[in-house]
Parts: structure tokens; sequence; C-alpha cells
């Protein structure tokens, strides 16, 4: 067996806060060899992030540490703080999950990387250039000497995430520790940089401890996967291995994550709910006074047909207008073009003519951190459709049919005093969907309503859904760029590129059989799986 | 997640409370259910405040003193301006009746200090107030409608922090002729413009989250959207600036006073004893002392209140 670069033992993590203890890693082993990648697979909270946080000795105050962390030999949790300088972004380095917002906003990114080089290399003026020019060029920024003196915001979020694994390398550390560094990224871009990753590990000969959430990222990058929850390490073992053969119910359970089952098309005969003619939004983008605004076309003229009963998937990368489009129909966005709600045209409602229909047409957004007013309880958010719809409801009334949307989604009615932080991302979503389904709403927008939530949460949001629209004959326009999740999930797809609608059809058809290059590109970057 | 009842109890549904009726007959309300959506966040924020033992204490402290202030002057036997010919500068006794002392032309100390408590303290409270009414209201609306509005709201904000606030005092007093209201006006009238501010600043942010469109999508009027959901998800900043601005108000009266534009003699305020003490501090140090005790002990006093409301007032806080 080979020397071991990193040797993570017996690590334990507890949180002291104001009300007692948390352990967050309890007692997890693990080594990595110079030049494999290791895996370290869990959903959130399951405290693989802290583990390598730990390994840095970046964790907060609040944190006690006890175990070792052996780094060829030395342990980590003895060094000064002095050697942990020399070691972090040097020997060991780290990229994050978040490529808008670790990045320095005010700095160019050349100066950003030249930074690390000057710290640990003593690297500096011309020489340091030259290097960064050399690792943009690596990373695959086109035109490295030019896009060197860019600031983080010109850039894409791609591109952002291949400046920082730049400065990661700057060092050739002999450790890259990448924190869920795609997770942020549309699957085309995920797919390039895991290649670039891989490209890279090889050329440096460095070994990379990946930590992500979705098993199936790592199932052609990982040569070993250690598979946590809660806390503790439930597996780990080569990849083909643990892929072919887990032994644990929970490893299998994330193995097996993707949404399962499809959905009956609808008849043709059915009638239409909702049908929208050349919608087109745009957004200004530079006011002038006197002469015409400048605009940026989000959605360029889509049709778009709802028959009741019906789920349309609408797929697409960020950027593509998909949400704009969702806004749009529910007139949350000025648009152009015709849009017409059960024989309603809705272009001809002013704000208090459109009110009536708010309650047959609702939408559950992405984020169920953010969907939810921190500060009134569940019961509030969930009754506050009801007294604009129902003002004659008294209290009680109220109250029975928050319960009675409670229980239609699966949550104990007696947390409706609770407030939202309270609860976790599935539950609050749960939340979300039920102050949307207390109106009785004929259409529901369904905005990414799965895409914040771990795997093993997603499916039963999913079935939650599925359920839901069978027993109240619901028709759901479900925005998402997870493919899997819409294949199980919608009967008709749209692909959109750019606000324009690049292909649409039946869902089998469309999965089966793509036929435009974009959704086929699309297809190959999300069904990694697949195509090995 | 647990499943017990909350340790509030709120309006209770009545024993098999199935109101007759409605359009959908709902289902059996669940016994043990506690509050009913409503005042619950007020409700709540009292419960945690009360778990706030520094809070408690100077909101009890608070009452006191202001009590105090109002009640005592008519119990205690001297006048605001009657002077003890006997006790010119006398140091705090209990044998002459004068417990805190006199002061250069031998009035009681203690009277002179509480009648100016009446005066600072109600000038913060209705200057603060009115700030943060007219602010938040204001800040508000402008960030929550935006666009044009938006900016000639705050176009009008600019020109008013423009305007020197001397000038516009001295231009109260031309016109109304001296008055204690006026200075309350004047204050408020100036301390609103950072409180929109702040408040529009943080109505800006928060109108873009999904919560707010959410309440959109639902049909929610604009107001309803601005008091339910906007206002009080800034509440935390506005407290912290309210607890700073009473301060404030109390220095900026006393300023007034001084340049001879507030409360006139024989009236005074805490401001104005305190300034009055620094010019005998050395002599006579209980002239700065006792006014500056009560000055400190209320500001003190709001500071903790003011932290633990924001804290209760934040549903995170357990």
């Amino acid at each position: 067996m080979a020397d071991k670069l990193l040797e993570i033992d017996n690590l334990s993590v507890d949180f002291q806060l104001p009300t007692g203890s948390v352990s967050a890693v309890k007692g997890v082993s693990f080594d990595i060899r110079p030049g494999e990648t290791l895996a370290l697979v869990g959903e959130s909270g399951s405290g693989k992030s802290v583990s390598s946080t730990a390994a840095m000795r970046l964790l907060p105050e609040l944190a006690t540490t006890s175990g070792a962390i052996r780094f060829k030999g030395e342990d980590l949790l003895q060094a000064t703080p002095r050697r942990m300088r020399r070691i972090r972004g040097n020997a060991i380095s780290m990229i994050f999950q978040e490529p808008m917002t670790s990045l320095n906003p005010l700095h160019r990114i050349g100066a950003q990387i030249a930074e690390v080089l000057a710290r640990h290399k003593g690297t500096k003026g011309r020489a340091a250039r030259g290097k960064v020019i050399e690792l943009l060029e690596q990373v695959g920024i086109p035109e490295p000497a030019r896009r060197i003196d860019s600031y983080p915001y010109e850039l894409s979020g791609g591109q952002r995430q291949r400046v920082m694994i730049a400065m990661a390398l700057a060092c050739e550390p002999e450790l890259l520790i990448a924190d869920e560094p795609t997770t942020a990224l549309d699957v085309t871009v995920q797919a390039q940089i895991l290649a670039l990753l891989k490209d890279l590990q090889a050329r440096y000969g460095m070994a990379i401890l990946f930590i992500t959430h979705d098993l199936s990222v790592v199932r052609h990058f990982a040569d070993r996967v250690c598979v946590m929850r809660r806390g503790e390490l439930l597996e780990s073992g080569e990849t083909a291995e643990v892929f072919a053969n887990p032994c644990h119910d929970y490893t299998r359970m994330l193995i097996d994550a993707d949404p399962h089952g499809h959905k009956e098309p609808v008849a043709d005969d059915v009638p239409v709910l909702l049908e929208a003619r050349d919608v087109r939004v745009r957004f200004p983008i530079k006011k002038r006074l006197f002469r015409d605004s400048e605009y940026f076309e989000a959605v360029r003229g889509i049709d778009l047909t709802l028959r009741r009963g019906q789920t349309v998937g609408v797929v697409g990368e960020s950027g593509s207008g998909k949400s704009t489009l969702g806004r749009a129909l529910l007139r949350l966005l000025d648009s152009q073009g015709d849009i017409r709600f059960d024989e309603t045209d809705l272009a001809r409602l002013d704000t208090g003519g459109m009110r009536p229909l708010r309650a047959k047409m609702q939408v559950v957004f992405q984020d169920p951190y953010g969907s939810l007013s921190p500060r009134m309880t569940v019961g509030e958010v969930i009754s506050e459709g009801l007294r604009v719809h129902h003002p004659e409801f008294n209290r009680h009334q109220r109250e029975a049919q928050v319960i009675e949307a409670l229980k239609e989604v699966a949550l104990d009615p007696a947390m409706r005093n609770r407030y939202p932080h309270e609860f976790s991302g599935g539950q609050r979503q749960r939340i979300a969907i039920a102050r949307a389904l207390v109106l009785k709403p004929q259409f529901l927008l369904l905005d990414e309503p799965t895409s914040a939530l771990d795997r093993s949460v997603q499916v039963t949001v999913i079935d939650l859904l599925r359920d839901l629209q069978r027993r109240h004959d619901l028709t759901y326009l479900f925005i998402s760029h997870d493919l899997s999740v819409v294949r199980a999930l919608a009967d008709t797809v749209l692909v959109m590129k750019e606000g324009r609608v690049v292909e649409r059809g039946p869902t089998e058809a469309i999965f089966a059989d793509p036929q435009e290059a974009y959704t086929r590109e699309l297809m190959r970057a999300a069904f990694i799986d697949a195509a090995a | 997640m647990t499943t017990d009842t909350t340790p509030y109890s709120g309006p209770r549904m009545p024993a098999g409370g199935t109101p007759p009726g409605g359009p959908n007959p709902p289902a059996e309300p669940d016994p043990e259910a506690g509050a009913v959506a409503g005042e619950s966040l007020t409700r709540d924020a009292w419960r945690r405040l009360k778990q706030n033992r520094a809070a408690m204490v100077s909101l009890i402290l608070l009452i006191v003193i202001a009590t105090v202030c109002v009640l005592g002057p008519l119990v205690l036997p001297w006048g605001l301006a009657e002077v003890d010919w006997n006790a010119f500068t006398a140091p705090p006794s209990l044998e002459g009746g004068h417990f805190l002392g006199t002061d250069a032309n031998g009035r009681d100390l203690l009277t002179r200090t509480l009648y100016g408590g009446r005066v600072s303290l109600s000038v913060a409270l209705v200057a603060s107030f009115v700030s943060l009414v007219i602010g938040v209201l204001y800040g508000a609306i402008s960030g929550y409608v935006g666009g044009r509005l938006d900016n000639l709201m705050m176009r009008f904000v600019d020109i008013m922090y423009s305007l020197p606030f001397m000038f516009l005092v001295i231009l109260l007093m031309v016109v109304f002729g001296r008055n204690i209201f006026l200075i309350y006006a004047a204050i408020g009238a100036v301390e609103w413009l950072d409180m929109a501010r702040i408040v529009r600043g943080q109505t800006l942010s928060l109108k873009r989250r999904e919560f707010v469109e959410a309440a959109h999508a639902l049909g929610v009027k604009d107001s309803k959207i601005v008091t339910r959901h906007l206002i009080p998800n800034a509440i935390g900043p506005v407290i912290v600036y309210v607890t700073l601005t009473v301060p404030k108000v109390i220095l900026l009266e006393s300023f007034l006073s001084f340049l001879g534009l507030g409360v006139q003699e024989p009236l005074t305020s805490w401001g104005v004893l305190i300034s009055e003490g620094t010019d005998t501090m050395q002599g006579a140090p209980w002239m700065l002392l006792v006014p500056s005790i009560f000055l400190a002990v209320t500001l003190f006093c709001l500071n903790f209140l003011g932290d633990g409301l924001r804290d209760a007032l934040d549903p995170k806080t357990r």
C-alpha cells in the first residue's frame, strides 16, 4: 500500500452552541494516497464539509476537534497557526462551491492569483504575471493575456470557477480539496470542470479530496468513495465496488436516488387551461431620458399550451429565460403577447381584475429559505392567501383550512405556530406547496422546486407533487435545469436556450431521441452514466 | 422536529370549535392547537423579551425613572424656581432637605433634575417616535414602489439634508414664536431622514426575495405587502437605529437650549443641567453628577432594551 498523504484518524468535531453541544463529525477515519481522488459523499448535515474544513484548520472557534489529522505524518491539529498558514494554499489548497462570491469583486483576477504566488513562492512582478497567464491558460480561460486584467463580474460562473482552480493550483499543491465545486454550475459547464480537474490531476500528480452530495458525479471521477451520514462514515471503498455492491441501505438509496416513474400524456381533446402566444419579456439595460432605452430580451416569442392535468417541463440552463417565462405567465412580470387563462385574456386585466384569478394560479419557488417570510408563523404564511380571497372566513375557518392544507402535504398540523427557520429545506418546500394549495388552484407554476433539496428529499417532494396532481387534477408548469426530475414528472418538455424554444415534444420522445444538437449536449452532460 | 404544544397560550379554540357553515366544511380543528394567526409575532416577542433579564431590568428602570420624573415634583417640597436663601451651592445632605444638593442659585437640584427629565424624556420620546413613523413609512414606500417615485422621494430627502438645521429651527421660531413643541417638530423633522434611508435600503433588498414575490402571486395588496412582509423584516436595524436616535435627540435639545433656542429658564432639561454642571465641576461636582447619572442610566437602559427588543422580534432567537 502506498504512503498516505492525508490521514484522518478518529476525527470528531463538536460545536458548542448556546443551546448545548452539537456533534457534527463523530469519529471518522479515512486517508488519501498521493495522486488519487477520494470522494466524500453525503447529504446536507452529514459532516462532509466540516471534516475537510477541519483538515485546513478553518473551523470557527466554537468548534472543538479531537482525533488526529496527519498530513505526511505531521499532525495538523497540533501545528502552530504560523505553520498552518504555510501549508494552506501551498501544500493543501481548496476550491469552494460558490464561484460568484469566492472571488473579491474589487480586484482583478490576475492580482488575486498573483497574491497566492507572492505569499508562498515569493514570485513577484513580471515573473508572477507570466506564471499567472500560464495558469489561466492551463485552466482553459480563453485569451489569458487579456483576461488576466478582468474583474470577476466580467466572467461567467464557469470561468470564475476556473479562476478559483488556477488560484488553488498556483503553488502546485499535493492535495486539492474541492468542496462541491460544480454544484452551482450548469450541467454542461459541470462536465467541463470535472474534465479539467481530471486533466490537471494527471499533469500535476496531486491528490483530490472531492466533496459532493451527488453520488452520480463521482462515479467516473473518483478512485475511492466515502459515504457519510449524520457525522458518521457509513461506507468506504473502491468506487466501482461501492457502486456495484453497496453494503449500506443508505448508499443504495443514494445510488438509486434519481426520481423514478413517468407521466402519461393527457389526451388531445382535454380542454386547454392556459394558452400563450408569442410571449416576449424584455428588461431595460440602460435607461435614457430622451432616446429609446436599450433592452435585453429574456424571452423572445414563446408559444405554450397547457391542457388540464398536463405537466409541461421547461428545461434550460441558467440565463435561458425559463424562470422569466413562468413569471410572465403568472403576470408577475410585464410581458408582450397573448396569455389566456381559462378563456380569460390576462392582458386586459388590471391588478384588481387579476386578483380573483390569482387563487387559481399559484406558484412554488426554488429557494425554500427565501420563499417564506422569516417573521411569520407557518400558519400565518399559509393563511395569507385566505385573507385575500376569502375575507368572509373567520379565524376558525382559516385555521381549519390551514390544518387541512398541512395534512395534504404530510406535515403535522401542530407545527403551524412555528417559524420557518425551525424547519428543514424539504419541510419548508412542503409549507410553500401548502400555501399554494390552500387556495385550491387549478394551475401551479413550479419554479425549480426541488433544486435546492437533497436527492433523498427531492424524491419525496416529487412523489408529493405527483400525488397532489392526481387528487386535485392540477396542471403544472415545471421549470427545472435537472433533466432527471423533468423526465419523471413531465409529460411534455420544452427545451429553452437564450429565450427561445429549441425543441419541444412528448417527454419520452425527447429523452429517447433528441433532435437538436443543444438538446443532445444537455443530455450527454446530465447523464454522464448513460454515456459512459 | 418535535410536536409538543407551544409553551405560550393564545386564544384557544373553543371545545369542539367547528364553526358553522362556511363554503368549505372545515376539518375538525386540532384541539391541541395554540395561537391562531394574527398578532402572534408580537405576543411571541413579548414572551422572549421577558426571558431577557437585562432588557426587563432596563424596562423596569425606565418606567421607574419616567414615573419619578412625572410624580416626583408633586411630592417634593421645593418648586422649580424656588430659591433657598440659606443654601447656595449646598452639597447633598439629608438635614437641609436638599437630598441631592442645590445649584449656585440655591434651587433644589433633585427637583430641577426631575423637571429636566420631563423635558428630556418627552423630547426623546416624541422626536424618536415621529422619526420612526415617518422614516419607516417613507423609506418603505420609496423602496417598494421604486422607479420615478423613489427618485423623487429620495431627492426630497437630499434637499432636507442640505438645509442647515439651525436655519430651520430659527425659521420656525420666527414664524411660530418660542414653543417647546417646536423643538419636537424641528428635531423630528430632521431625524426621520436617516431612518428613511436605512429602511429604503432594507426594503430594496427585501423586495427581491421570493416571499414577497409569493405574496404578489397570492394577490396580496401592495399596502399589505409593505406592512406585513417588508416592515417586520426590516425591524432589526430600525430598532438599533432608534436606540441611537434617543441620546442624539436628548443632546440636540440641550444644544438648542444652550443657544437659547430651546427650553428657557427657569425650565430646564438634563442637557442644560449637565452643561451648567460642567462650569462648577471642581467646586460642586454633584451639580454635574446628578443629572449625568440620570441621563447615563436612561441611555444604558434604552440600549439594553433596544438590544432585547431586536432579539425578541427575531424568531430565530429562542
